[in-house]
């Protein structure tokens, strides 16, 4: 298990003051301004080498996006926080920011400084309001204690303005949150080109998750091999899983990278309900992640190359946990209806498809359907997958995919017991 | 693809403006973008309109598209994206929004749904015989190891179950409403009984 001493969100449960106070007592805000002496290169290098990957799903590189940022440029670059958490299943971003907001705001400082960036927008999701107060709260406490702001003690004017968005799921896509912050619908921009060269407003931009940004002062001041030597190559560092679904006490925990799941569980939200062997699946890393089956979690490391290993991915770490009272058709018909709901209706692919496969799974759930629309539908997902012009349609269609090669026997059997039951005439209705 | 359209004629209002207060505070927040960039303040400004007045009409719309110097379209275009631009009048007290996405459902979300149907109306959107409640299913509120949960106005109420959820809605018809957060003895989103970790040092 990490050590306490190891763990960068130490008032993750909110038992502490979130305010400057508190966050200084921490560590926060310690020597940013030596952090910053160090000079951009030398930042940049030591994201690199502490192989942090970003935390918002995809998992690329931190220093390596950071270093696609033009060195010089005649317009102003941006800094983009995407703190537009809405994969179900993830509640991690909300914690920092309601709990630990001064990381987040001292990561900002960091990160744009590294990118020469002067100014930091903050894009939290609409629904967050007390979230997005406290978060607001804390940037007027670092204004006025000069720590932001023109002029301030560490010599790099820098604004950090809060701005939210109106509930719509595509927002954390980094160019429908580029999109929605310049006022426009969230609708998903073509690339290239990518925000590095032409983001916000035109300018080099780069969008980074909370976590990631979180994560940075605490890497800065204690090291990249300090970060780098817990988990193991290429999935270094510690990360926020959120814990949730058919367990006995569900939670959000910060581990180390390659926790195995059977212990994350175990340990910190009290095992599966009813037992280990009750296990039906899990969701891994959030819903747009394909499931893995309880005979491929143990043992499975919770980390981007385990997860890779066993065709899902970590995504968010937001760990979904189903036992085997769950009708898993029907739990995937439901995730399925929330891609439908979300699709911003740019690529007829996306739009049309979503509808699509939830209208179909909805009948595989009462079992209403014919055997070979189980291939059908499988094909449908592959010709949404890289069909559009964001990996929206990647994330809806990997769950459905995911159900059907793990699920397949269940469907049939589902529509064998309805094929072999006598359903009653439909009621007559006169035509009036 | 949520498809909404905007409240019939009759239920429209003849007209909308900003509180003096509200006036000021959204000039504020269009000096918080670039020069030339005022859209970007669309949906705050929006948002506070939707508070003052309880939902989003079309007087709205256009008076936030004059401010910010946008086509009508424009804004339309945003109060019909974003979906928690109400269209049409809620319920005058509260507007209930239940999270009914996978891992709430895995928690009963179900449950939730029955009570609003119970209690408030049968049919999301509409409101209640008092007028003072409406409901609607939403997707993923973001508190997920805090499920099922639902979100009133500016708070949410989580870990919830029929009966507690029941005493949430009497706190908000008798106007004392319960505390926001966890309605079981927790910590946040720590496990319930005590956090695991985080024993050692001191937050």
């Amino acid at each position: 298990m990490l050590d306490d001493k190891d763990r960068i969100f130490k008032n993750l449960y909110g038992t502490g003051d979130f305010g400057l106070d508190g966050a200084r007592k921490r560590g926060a805000w310690d020597g940013t301004k030596a952090i910053l002496a160090q000079g951009r290169d030398h930042i940049v290098n030591e994201m690199k080498s502490s192989g942090q990957r970003g935390r918002g799903g995809a998992g690329f590189p931190t220093g390596l996006k950071w270093s696609f940022m033009p060195k010089q440029s005649e317009r102003p670059h941006y800094l983009v926080v995407n703190a537009d958490e809405s994969e179900p299943g993830t509640c991690k971003d909300r914690e920092i920011m309601r709990h630990d907001p001064h990381l987040l705001i001292e990561g900002c400082l960091i990160a744009g400084f590294a990118m020469g960036a002067h100014a930091a927008y903050i894009y939290v999701r609409g629904e967050f309001i007390r979230e997005r107060e406290r978060l607001q709260a804390a940037v007027d406490q670092a204004y006025a204690a000069k720590l932001i702001g023109r002029n301030n003690v560490h010599d790099w004017d820098f604004e950090v303005i809060v701005h939210h968005g109106a509930g719509a799921y595509i927002c954390g896509e980094e160019t429908a949150l580029l999109e929605s912050l310049e006022g426009k619908k969230g609708q998903p921009r073509l690339k290239p080109p990518f925000p590095a060269n032409v983001g916000l407003y035109g300018c080099p931009t780069t969008v980074n998750n909370v976590e990631t940004i979180a994560q940075v002062p605490d890497i800065m001041r204690r090291g990249a091999a300090w970060f780098s030597a817990i988990g193991r190559k290429n999935n270094t560092g510690t990360k926020l899983y959120c814990i949730s679904g058919h367990v006995e006490r569900p939670c959000n925990v910060e581990e180390a990278m390659g926790v195995p799941l059977r212990e994350l569980l175990d340990k910190h939200a009290g095992g599966v309900r009813g037992g280990w062997d009750n296990l039906l699946a899990v969701i891994p890393g959030g819903s747009s992640m394909p499931l893995v089956p309880a005979s491929q979690c143990d043992p499975l490391q919770m980390d981007f190359d385990g997860l890779a290993a066993v065709k899902s991915a970590l995504g968010t770490a937001a760990v979904i946990v189903m036992d085997k009272s769950t009708d898993i058709i029907r739990a995937m018909a439901r995730i399925s209806y929330f891609y439908k709901h979300e699709s911003c209706g740019q690529c007829t692919p996306c739009r049309e498809g979503m509808g699509w496969m939830w209208r179909v799974l909805t009948r595989m759930a009462e079992g209403r359907a014919h055997k070979r629309e189980i291939d059908m539908l499988f094909e449908v997902t592959k010709q949404i997958e890289g069909h559009t012009i964001c990996a929206f349609g990647d994330g809806a269609a990997w769950p459905v995919q995911g159900l059907l090669r793990h699920f397949r026997p269940e469907i049939e059997r589902r529509i064998d017991q309805y094929a072999a039951n006598p359903h009653p005439e439909p009621v007559r209705v006169a035509a009036e | 693809m949520s498809v909404r359209r905007l409240a019939p004629p009759e239920l429209q209002p003849k007209e909308f403006s900003f509180t003096p207060e509200n006036l000021a505070w959204a000039k504020q927040q269009i000096a918080k973008y670039p020069e030339g960039r005022q859209q970007s303040a669309v949906i705050p400004i929006l948002w506070r309109a939707q508070e003052q007045a309880g939902w989003t009409s079309q007087k709205a719309i256009e008076y936030v598209a004059d401010m910010l110097g946008m086509a009508y379209i424009r804004v339309l275009e945003i109060a019909t994206f974003y979906t928690m631009f109400l269209l049409a009048p809620a319920g005058k007290k509260a507007h209930v929004q239940v999270c009914g996405t996978t891992p709430c459902m895995l928690r009963g979300a179900e449950e939730l749904f029955r009570v609003c149907r119970k209690r408030i109306n049968h049919e999301p959107f509409h409101v209640s015989a008092d007028g003072n409640l409406s409901w609607e299913e939403v997707e993923c509120l973001g508190a997920c190891v805090n499920a099922p949960m639902v979100l009133i106005g500016n708070d949410t109420y989580e870990d919830l179950t029929a009966a507690s959820f029941e005493k949430v809605l009497d706190g908000i018809a008798s106007g004392k409403p319960v505390k926001p957060g966890p309605q079981i003895d927790r910590q946040f989103s720590a496990p319930v009984g005590g956090a695991t970790t985080l024993k050692t040092v001191k937050a």
